[in-house]
């Protein structure tokens, strides 16, 4: 294995990798958003939004992640939409973690026991302070696994912009290794990488779920 | 879309939805000994079983067939596309499919193992008639939600060049710059797909429970 390639090339491959954060990082941070938007379209919205909502993200969760980001990027010019690369993957990370979000905090809203909505309203809480201060809260704790499992995910599906030139981690790094001919090392460095990432992600929440153990409820 | 484009469509699904069958039911069979290694009673299995399943599940697919497709001809081993894409498939779900199992296994209740064994069965009976069924059946859930997720990320295999659905589309879109209809054809496919697998596994999951 050249070891000397790895050196050399490191500056562009720290590239590659703040690209791969630049469309994981805000992308993960607006699915939270737009799934924590479209959980609670759906808990309060009556049942017309949560059918809509239901069918429009059980589409994107049936279908594959690639088929999503080439309707995009090559559909979108003949209906005006002409996106950069960049901002086409980080609209579709987006959007796909939405879906993915939606439905977990969905379930977390449905795990919040009744009572405590009940006592909410008992004391004379309003709609919109049970859910800052009951709902929310609560709802934060139970699905903080199942979160950073998702943000797992997105990140490594990060991988798959790539393969409309975004420019990240992987388009980097099998760019140099084709340039090179150094496909063992380029293959070594990519698993590497994300490996650590992932690593580091997972133990990080589990490091804030130990943190957190002492807001949980009896 | 006209009737030949969209029978190429097709062509290509059926591609899809036999790779996926094949991966999986692989996945399965090398998750169930990637999950009797990490409940090994020596350390060494146990140290393979969760190296495999940190790589596995810790680097995108798509670099896993990357390197697959890179780095097996360099090694003399010259599959043909579709078949390292298998590969590639099978060893990636088999980490997914091992942990699952695993949680299926560490949650057969204990009243049952300790009632087999009064009874006078071995250790062998009691997994073959007690701690085995029990513990597929309580991962069947995630095996059908592996089996989708396998679906989906099948797609992938369009990148090493194998002409699944999603490269059949590719081919096809750019050939009469029509993307959207095209794409959006390959994505109904995928949605019925994956509605067969979710109705397939609601049957099984029938099946499974009867005994209970």
């Amino acid at each position: 294995m050249n070891f000397g390639l790895i050196r050399e090339s490191l500056p562009e491959i720290l590239q590659g990798l703040a690209f791969t954060m630049l469309m994981w990082l805000p992308g993960a941070v607006l699915a939270v958003a737009g799934g924590l938007a479209a959980a609670i379209l759906r808990h309060y919205g009556g049942k017309v939004i949560d059918r809509i909502l239901q069918w429009l993200l059980g589409i994107i969760r049936g279908t594959p992640f690639l088929v999503q980001i080439f309707l995009l990027y090559y559909g979108g010019p003949f209906i005006g939409l002409d996106l950069e690369a960049p901002t086409a993957g980080l609209i579709g990370i987006s959007l796909y973690g939405t879906a993915y979000f939606a439905e977990i905090i969905r379930g977390g809203f449905a795990a919040v026991p009744r009572g405590h909505v009940e006592a909410a309203s008992c004391v004379g809480l309003s709609r919109f302070q049970t859910l800052r201060r009951v709902l929310l809260p609560e709802v934060a704790l139970l699905i903080l696994p199942a979160s950073v499992n998702m943000l797992i995910v997105l990140m490594k599906e990060t991988a798959i912009l790539s393969i409309i030139t975004v420019p990240e981690l992987t388009a980097t790094i099998t760019g140099i290794a084709s340039l090179h001919f150094a496909y063992a090392e380029g293959a070594f460095m990519l698993a590497l990488c994300y490996w650590v990432l992932t690593e580091l992600t997972g133990r990080a929440g589990r490091l804030l779920e130990l943190r957190l153990q002492r807001f949980r409820l009896a | 879309m006209n009737w030949p484009t969209f029978n190429l469509l097709l062509e290509g699904a059926v591609v899809t939805a036999g790779l996926s069958a094949v991966s999986v039911l692989c996945g399965l069979v090398l998750g169930i000994a990637i999950c009797g290694a990490s409940l090994a009673r020596t350390r060494g299995p146990r140290l393979f079983a969760s190296a495999y399943v940190s790589f596995f599940r810790g680097v995108p697919l798509l670099v896993q067939l990357l390197l697959l497709y890179h780095v097996l001809p360099r090694l003399g081993l010259d599959l043909p596309g579709i078949a390292a894409a298998a590969v590639g498939l099978t060893l990636c779900t088999a980490a997914y499919q091992a942990e699952n199992l695993r949680g299926g296994f560490l949650n057969v209740p204990a009243g049952l193992i300790e009632a087999g064994r009064m009874v006078g069965m071995t250790a062998r009976q009691i997994m073959v008639r007690i701690r085995a069924p029990i513990a597929l059946r309580l991962t069947l859930p995630s095996v059908i939600n592996e089996a989708i997720l396998i679906l989906k990320a099948s797609s992938l295999v369009s990148v090493v060049g194998v002409a699944d659905l999603t490269r059949t589309a590719q081919n096809i879109a750019s050939s009469n710059f029509r993307p959207i209809e095209t794409f959006a054809t390959a994505g109904a496919l995928y949605l019925v797909l994956n509605l067969a697998v979710t109705g397939g596994g609601d049957v099984l999951g029938r099946v499974l429970g009867r005994g209970r």
